[in-house]
């Protein structure tokens, strides 16, 4: 009754649309670039681990995971961490202006990133952090804040309002209570908020771009720019490639049985 | 779920505020500064009043011609992505597995696109659609199809929208396969013991229910889409010719490319007007649907 006939064949159908051109990646990223330009072949016939080596032993290389992972986490924590108390006041609070500002945050997760770019610029270079991780992790708040707080409010909200209330009557103080009692009921809501948070900030370029230079430039910038300063590199270009899916399937198969759920915002 | 009125409550949300106003409003205080201005260079700004909006709006000039052939072009691709990847995603979440090891498994790979960077997802689909080295085009030419992404326009729409599907379809069936595990059994034994048919079942009972997480579907992919920067230009660079130059691209391109401050200061704030005209419609509509069963609101 759930589900519509036929469905296994659709379901099949679909996963290899979508792993086909990941796959393609993986493949290429396994081959010396004569095999890539040579011929066409399904699998490697000659496998080689050169391209992962040279990404791993060149600093100007893995240096950009570290770049990007620093950026990401900086603003997973702060957007975690200024959205938890706004969300238990949007959910269990009216105020002055709550709605108005309700929708002044979804509509700043919507704002497009290339309006951005050029004011982020000169904003973050007129207080030095140009070229720092920090500058991208606040420029990513912008979009990242606001769906943490709508995700993490829907969770929230599912928390009966009669604990608050015990927790008050037995004497606990807002802070305490807020720690000991409300963080574990939602953690899983938490863990959501945080794999988002992670994965907008993580597929993120623009602004990422724009906002470095040398010393905090993304993988994926330094993806582009060095394949093409050294005529195409097809096999180094895969394998990076590669590398920047790895982390965002690590933490799929963390989150995996909230990730529907995460999906809806919390709110099904 | 009564809400008390608590301007306290302020205090908890002050943060957020802080934090955003720092990224949302600082910078778009310059951009309304220099929409207002013109200028030779060396920091030399004059007056320019609304200007630059007149030419915006007016097709005859360079801007404006640009500017809303961009926004056709976008929208054009906005509503062919909606009208694929809505219903596409709806028929995926009906598809997936009822128990056991598959529905994790479908799940992570159907997440799988979502984690992938943007210029990635680009550079993907760069290399499979290359007639040479690309399992894609080098199948297409095989078969005696003219396909080429670079050069043709109707190859470039297609690779960028079949690219956005692939991408993206993914967000749509996860929403909708939340939507749809809330359902409880009890509502499928009942239209069971009605005789209730196949569709009869899609319409009254797995429709309704999905209807709010189909809004924010729809929502985000229309805004997303409405903002796509990377991934056409990764892949073909907002050609050939024109072709696939949304409106993101013709920003960047005139305020990075060309440093037209003004020009693209106006643009920019259009172009927000936009989304914030469509944001709000959205909200309204939600927040109706909400009040309207409010029993479900944040129940599980």
């Amino acid at each position: 009754m759930h589900s519509i006939p036929g469905r296994r064949i659709i379901m099949t159908a679909f996963l290899i649309f979508l792993l086909l051109p990941i796959y393609w990646l993986v493949n290429m990223s396994f081959k010396t670039n004569a095999e890539i330009v040579a011929s066409m072949t399904l699998w490697p016939h000659a496998p080689t681990l050169e391209n992962y080596k040279r990404i791993f032993t060149d600093e100007s290389w893995y240096s950009g995971y570290i770049h990007s992972l620093t950026y990401v986490l900086i603003n997973t924590v702060i957007s975690i961490a200024v959205a938890l108390p706004a969300a238990y006041g949007f959910s269990r609070y009216r105020f002055l202006g709550d709605k108005h500002l309700f929708f002044w945050l979804l509509s700043n997760r919507m704002a497009p990133a290339a309006v951005y770019a050029l004011p982020f610029f000169n904003l973050y270079s007129a207080i030095n952090l140009f070229d720092t991780p920090w500058a991208v992790a606040l420029a990513h708040c912008i979009f990242n804040v606001p769906l943490a707080v709508w995700i993490l409010e829907g969770f929230v909200s599912g928390v009966p309002r009669e604990i608050d209330e015990t927790a008050f009557l037995d004497g606990y103080s807002f802070p305490r209570f807020f720690i000991k009692i409300l963080v574990p009921l939602i953690a899983s809501g938490i863990g959501v908020a945080a794999f988002f948070c992670f994965m907008f900030s993580w597929v993120e370029l623009l602004l990422a771009r724009t906002l470095t230079s040398v010393n905090a430039k993304p993988i994926s910038a330094i993806m582009t720019r060095t394949v093409s300063a050294a005529g195409m590199d097809w096999g180094l270009l895969a394998a990076a490639g590669v590398l920047t899916i790895i982390p965002g399937a690590l933490v799929i198969w963390f989150v995996r049985n909230y990730i529907a759920r995460g999906f809806a915002l919390g709110r099904v | 779920m009564d809400k008390t009125v608590n301007q306290k409550a302020w205090f908890l949300v002050l943060p957020v505020f802080l934090v955003v106003a720092f990224s949302a409003i600082l910078p778009l205080m310059t951009v309304v500064n220099y929409s207002m201005q013109d200028t030779f260079g060396n920091n030399q700004f004059f007056w320019n009043g609304v200007g630059w909006f007149k030419e915006l709006l007016d097709p005859s000039t360079d801007l404006g011609g640009r500017f809303l052939a961009s926004l056709g072009r976008n929208l054009l691709f906005s509503a062919i992505i909606l009208a694929i990847e809505v219903p596409l995603g709806i028929v995926i979440a009906l598809s997936m597995p009822r128990d056991g090891w598959s529905v994790a498994a479908c799940l992570v790979i159907l997440a799988l696109p979502l984690l992938i960077p943007w210029n990635v997802v680009g550079t993907i689909w760069q290399i499979f659609g290359r007639p040479d080295i690309g399992l894609l085009g080098y199948v297409l030419t095989s078969l005696g199809i003219d396909y080429n992404y670079v050069s043709n326009e109707f190859d470039a729409w297609a690779t960028v929208i079949v690219m956005d599907v692939w991408h993206w379809t993914s967000l749509v069936a996860l929403l909708c396969y939340a939507g749809l595990k809330s359902i409880p059994d009890a509502y499928y034994q009942a239209a069971q013991i009605d005789g209730a048919s196949r569709w009869a079942v899609f319409k009254a009972i797995q429709l309704p229910k999905m209807n709010r997480v189909l809004l924010i579907a729809v929502l985000l992919r229309f805004m997303d889409s409405f903002m796509i920067y990377t991934e056409p230009f990764v892949v073909t660079g907002g050609g050939p010719g024109n072709s696939t130059t949304f409106v993101s691209i013709e920003l960047v391109k005139i305020a990075l490319g060309q440093f037209d401050l003004g020009k693209a200061a106006a643009l920019s704030l259009v172009y927000n007007l936009i989304i914030l005209i469509v944001c709000w419609v959205f909200y309204t509509v939600m927040t109706n649907a909400g009040n309207e069963r409010p029993a479900k609101q944040g129940v599980e």
